[in-house]
């Protein structure tokens, strides 16, 4: 009797025996507390569980009973590789809530600064795919460009990663002196940069047979598990909200939304090196338009007067007061804004009830979401592909679990 | 607001009102209520009709919500609003670019109402989370388990009459009334 078939094919010789095994939650290759619960056959993945919850912070409770500045800072913890992105969409949700505007220097700030924390996002994840996949250097050469950028938002806010530094009605602080220098500097150095990283991986055959065709993602199936941002461009599907519903003055930069078609790991790496390009186009238009001028709305109702004026202005003082003890209140009502993050739909939905503290505030955030089609891509890989697998969706969890 | 930011809230929500009124044409007494504001569309519906009508929106050719955004929850009991709860989908057109809210209304002593993972698998994974954190059923849903807290929890941590912090804080003025916990240690 013929066996060479049943020996080279281990699934068939296994039968229908399955192994559950466990990946996690302190596993290096799951990017933080991701538990997957995996039936295997053989070394094939048959089945695979994401277990989440072991980040919940309960932010959305914490959001109830904190006034709206207060709640900016706890935006930063959720999504700690773009803090500034998630400062951003909090600060659009409760700026269209008060309908309040911001000026221009400030708007054009935040738009730099979110495409630098793009940037530094999309490094972090090429570092750890890379490295997920044996390519260690990679992930040194990433960190050392994300350091610098580290170092910008350092410059700006006095932190490095929970930066509160985009907050409603404007930015905390002024930009520093040297901002404009040190991100020009930047700008110049990191395109070669990033020509280096692509010669050493794309047309890299250990790099190609670890990625192509790997964990493919279909557009349909991308779109009805939610998926969105870079992920489901990959797939091929269009969809950049800076583009379809710009915010925060997105319509006036020019930029091109690059879309993948294969929707494999391959495809989701090119995605991210390509959107870093565009976003280095975004930072150095806004760069060069970066206007004088306030950085804070001067509506004393939402911002505190200069300290000089409480001095000289009783105004200026209750107001000092009235937003230091209670903080601004927002018109009762609903609203949803969502912007971009670099890992896909960040939406800020908050119900108020006119009082100073959102009486309803949720965070749709693309991590959580994304995190489902792990179980889609896994279904017939090896596990080995399965840890590529994971850094290619590049979830947070920080973000998933809130 | 400014003309400029008109004219961004107006491409953002390209008048939606065509939307309502297939919804109201098709549903009509099965919708309790549609708002407007800010640019923003809600149509408030009958907890029954949600499956037929997240059906509709997605396969109806002009309007092609063919994203389903988020699942959430609202709890209402601050308010004294009848009923308690209020499920929030929102829902986004790929295609048409063109976003729409959808509240219904659920009761507090019938929190139930059915699942959108059989037009949206995605659905999955929001709904486990309204249910964990405001103990909703979703009726019809494959795995329906706590996903954020531990299995064994109880009660649902964003409902409005769970309290921040787990238990009331001794002071001297309230020594005499705290509840007293025995914490099996010391």
């Amino acid at each position: 009797m013929d066996r060479t078939h049943e020996l080279l094919d281990p699934i068939q010789q296994t039968g229908e025996e399955r192994m559950v095994l466990n990946l996690g939650p302190q596993h290096p290759a799951t990017h933080g507390v991701l538990r997957l619960v995996l039936e295997l056959e053989g070394e094939t993945v048959v089945n695979c569980k994401p277990v989440i919850g072991y980040l919940h912070t309960g932010f959305e409770k914490s959001f109830e009973v904190r006034n709206y500045l207060q709640n900016v800072t706890l935006t930063d913890r959720m999504d700690y590789l773009a803090p500034l992105s998630n400062n951003f969409g909090y600060s659009l949700t409760v700026e269209k809530a008060l309908q309040i505007e911001v000026p221009p220097r400030a708007a054009v700030a935040r738009i730099a600064l979110v495409e630098l924390t793009r940037i530094g996002s999309h490094l972090t994840y090429l570092a750890s795919q890379a490295m997920d996949t044996g390519a260690i250097s990679i992930f040194l050469y990433c960190f050392r460009e994300r350091e610098k950028l580290l170092d910008i938002f350092e410059l700006c806010s006095g932190q490095r990663m929970m930066t509160s530094y985009i907050r409603p009605g404007g930015l905390a602080l002024d930009l520093p002196p040297g901002f404009e220098k040190s991100v020009d500097s930047f700008l110049n150095e990191f395109p070669a940069r990033l020509a280096e990283y692509e010669a050493l991986l794309t047309e890299n055959g250990i790099w190609q047979e670890r990625t192509v065709g790997v964990g493919i993602l279909p557009a349909e199936d991308a779109i009805a598990l939610g998926v969105t941002g870079p992920n489901l461009r990959a797939s091929g599907i269009d969809w950049d909200i800076r583009k379809a519903t710009p915010y925060g003055g997105y319509e006036e930069y020019e930029f091109a939304v690059p879309v993948g078609t294969r929707g494999d790991v391959f495809s989701r790496y090119q995605q991210r090196l390509t959107e870093m390009r565009e976003s280095v186009k975004i930072v150095r238009q806004a760069l060069n338009r970066l206007p004088a001028g306030p950085h804070m709305t001067r509506d004393r109702k939402v911002a505190y007067p200069p300290r000089s004026e409480l001095a000289t202005s009783m105004e200026a003082l209750i107001h000092h007061f009235k937003l230091a003890t209670e903080g601004y209140r927002v018109p009762a009502g609903e609203v949803y804004q969502a912007i971009e993050s670099p890992r896909g739909e960040l939406g800020f939905y908050l119900v108020s009830d006119g009082s100073s503290r959102p009486y309803r505030l949720r965070v749709r955030a693309p991590s959580f979401v994304n995190i489902q089609a792990l179980a889609r891509v896994a279904a017939g890989h090896l596990v080995a592909d399965l840890i590529a697998l994971i850094g290619s969706l590049d979830p947070v969890m920080g973000e998933v679990d809130r | 607001m400014s003309e400029q930011q008109a004219a961004v809230a107006e491409a953002t929500n390209p008048i939606p009102t065509p939307v309502v009124a297939k919804v109201r044409e098709q549903f009509g007494e099965q919708v309790l209520e549609v708002r407007e504001r800010l640019g923003e569309t809600t149509i408030v519906v009958r907890s029954e009709a949600i499956v037929a009508l997240a059906r509709f929106l997605r396969d109806h050719p002009d309007l092609a919500f063919n994203h389903l955004s988020d699942v959430t929850a609202v709890d209402y009991l601050n308010l004294n609003r009848e009923p308690r709860f209020d499920v929030v989908y929102h829902f986004y057109s790929i295609p048409k670019r063109h976003r729409l809210r959808v509240r219904a209304p659920v009761p507090e002593d019938d929190p139930t109402i059915a699942t959108l993972t059989v037009l949206w698998p995605g659905a999955s994974f929001p709904e486990r989370e309204v249910y964990d954190l405001f103990g909703i059923q979703f009726a019809g849903h494959p795995d329906l388990t706590r996903i954020l807290m531990p299995d064994d929890w109880v009660g649902h941590p964003l409902r409005k009459d769970y309290p921040i912090y787990g238990e009331e804080i001794e002071f001297s003025h309230n020594r005499e009334t705290v509840e007293r916990k025995t914490l099996g240690y010391g």
